[in-house]
């Protein structure tokens, strides 16, 4: 389709302005200026922060895309610009533009261009996806990256409207209160007692399914202490809205006192609690029917009642 | 068709109209529960105390779902128990809190929910006796809960050893009354209402939405059975 003559210059053409490398320059240093902008100014400020490894992960990734979108957004402003300004119609002139068919160098370039950014941008995704704490492979039911050492495990359970938080590390207690520590590998176990809900800790970076029956994992580290915003990020019911709460960051000395304090605190309640598990069923849950079994009724799938319920379809 | 005829047709079909959207207005987006109000005459933020009743019951008998379960609200100037779950205090203030628990037993989905928090001394007391912690896997102890995560407030609510499931034996008509021969349990805890105005949705914890996928829906999904505001006023 391409024609391979070169297009006939504008009228003037040869005594005129090279108005490619006037645009070219142009967009060299507006590109340049952005790129710097968006790398040392802007861009400790994108969401979600550095409060942790994969907040921090997720910054870098953005900054990235923003840097490599900022110069292509650039060159179609600028070349817009240009034509408004410099080719725009002068009162009295009413020639024709120039019958342009192609131009194999332009094109050539621009989908070398398009295709060497589309591949670059395809390849760091990838990377970035299953290396560190990637949502690629480093996270999920199975993840294939796993950090070094040994993490603290922390098991998030959903449920209709609050997020408790079980530490299997320091005996399996329970709790409402999100506290972590800095300068230490989380995992997170995260799972549902009920319907579908989404562990979402902003500042972190973390955001997990949370379905009954599944053990999502999620691995973070925590750079800076400070409050954690948690949210659920699935609709879950009337309440959903409401379905927030804090967590704090501190030190490792500071969630070792913590979780030994609140240990001996929780023991009365702790003891009620089923053996940490990596989910939890409450139908099969020995225990649970006690009351139940003793007065023999079984429970069904809608949970402890007569096998005709649930009712609904 | 005539010309009387298309502006009859007409007139009929915008009243109709009009009709259904008065009706959606006044029903769906106007209607609701009735808020009890406990802050009247009571001055905010000088650590006054208001003394909140409820009930909870195994069914509403008195409204179109009567096999689902729900919480009733005492006016505190009629004495009436009215069925809803919104109630406003004042700011600032003590609540006592007395709860009549007419409903069996419903074990918790998370037995963590059987630790008292949020009240003064993290302590409620049935029938008079102080407990911390209830145990609802452990026999038939809890009905309900009465929960509002906004102020950490859990408490669980004792049933009176008879299963949900099983209510042949329970109150059967609700609003039901405190008295020989229907079996209940009284639960009284106090706690301290936030200084600012804020509406804080409150909740049951326990599954008893009988009939509905994970017990629930129906009941404890709706505004004036198993969940509620507390409005807290200045």
């Amino acid at each position: 389709m391409a024609a391979d003559a070169p297009a006939p210059a504008p009228a003037g053409a040869a005594d005129g302005p090279n108005h490619g490398l006037r645009i070219f320059m142009l967009w060299l240093v507006l590109a340049l200026a952005a790129d710097l902008v968006i790398w040392f100014v802007w861009g400790p400020h994108l969401p979600p922060g550095a409060m942790s490894s994969s907040a921090a992960n997720q910054q870098f990734d953005i900054k990235v895309m923003a840097v490599m979108a900022a110069p292509v957004m650039l060159f179609v402003l600028v070349f817009f610009g240009y034509s408004l300004i410099v080719w725009r119609q002068r009162e009295g002139d009413e020639e024709d533009g120039p019958p342009i068919h192609g131009n194999t160098r332009v094109q050539a370039t621009w989908i070398t261009l398009s295709s060497v950014l589309v591949l670059a941008l395809f390849t760091f995704g990838t990377v970035e996806l299953v290396t560190a704490n990637g949502a690629g492979a480093g996270e999920g039911a199975s993840p294939i990256w796993k950090p070094g050492g040994s993490p603290l495990q922390v098991q998030v359970i959903a449920q209709q409207w609050e997020f408790t938080y079980r530490y299997p590390q320091f005996g399996g207690f329970e709790t409402a209160d999100l506290v972590l520590p800095t300068g230490q590998w989380v995992e997170f176990h995260v799972t549902s007692l009920d319907v579908i809900h989404s562990f979402w800790a902003y500042q972190l970076g973390v955001k997990a399914d949370a379905n009954p029956g599944a053990d999502n994992v999620a691995y973070t580290k925590i750079n800076d202490t400070g409050t954690i915003t948690v949210r659920c990020a699935e609709l879950c019911g009337l309440w959903h809205g409401a379905m927030f709460d804090y967590g704090t960051a501190v030190s490792a000395a500071g969630f070792e006192s913590w979780a030994k304090a609140t240990r001996i605190r929780l023991a009365a309640v702790t003891r009620l609690l089923p053996p940490y598990a990596l989910t939890y069923d409450p139908t099969v849950i020995p225990q649970i029917n006690k009351a139940m079994v003793a007065a023999g009724i079984t429970g069904a799938a809608g949970l402890y009642y007569p096998p005709t319920d649930p009712v609904q379809p | 068709m005539s010309l009387p005829a298309r502006i009859i047709t007409l007139v009929v079909a915008f009243l109709a109209v009009t009709a259904v959207g008065a009706f959606v207005v006044l029903h769906y987006l106007l209607g609701g529960p009735a808020t009890v109000d406990y802050a009247a005459g009571v001055t905010p933020n000088t650590g006054a105390t208001v003394n909140v009743v409820m009930q909870e019951d195994p069914q509403t008998t008195v409204g179109s779902k009567p096999d689902w379960v729900t919480y009733f609200i005492r006016n505190p100037t009629t004495g009436a128990w009215v069925h809803t779950t919104l109630f406003q205090v004042p700011a600032g203030s003590r609540v006592d809190m007395t709860v009549f628990g007419f409903d069996g037993c419903t074990p918790l989905r998370n037995p963590v929910w059987g630790q008292v928090t949020g009240t003064i001394g993290n302590v409620e007391y049935v029938d008079g006796k102080p407990y911390h912690v209830l145990d609802s896997w452990g026999g038939c102890n809890v009905g309900h809960t009465f929960s509002i995560p906004g102020i950490n407030l859990n408490v669980p609510m004792a049933s009176p050893g008879l299963l949900q499931a099983a209510k042949p034996g329970l109150c059967a008509t609700s609003p039901c009354t405190p008295g020989p021969g229907t079996p209940y349990r009284v639960m009284t805890f106090s706690f301290y209402t936030p200084h600012i105005d804020g509406q804080y949705f409150w909740q049951c914890r326990i599954p008893c939405g009988g009939g509905f996928l994970t017990g629930f829906g129906g009941p404890m999904q709706t505004i004036g059975f198993m969940t509620g505001n507390m409005d807290v006023v200045s």
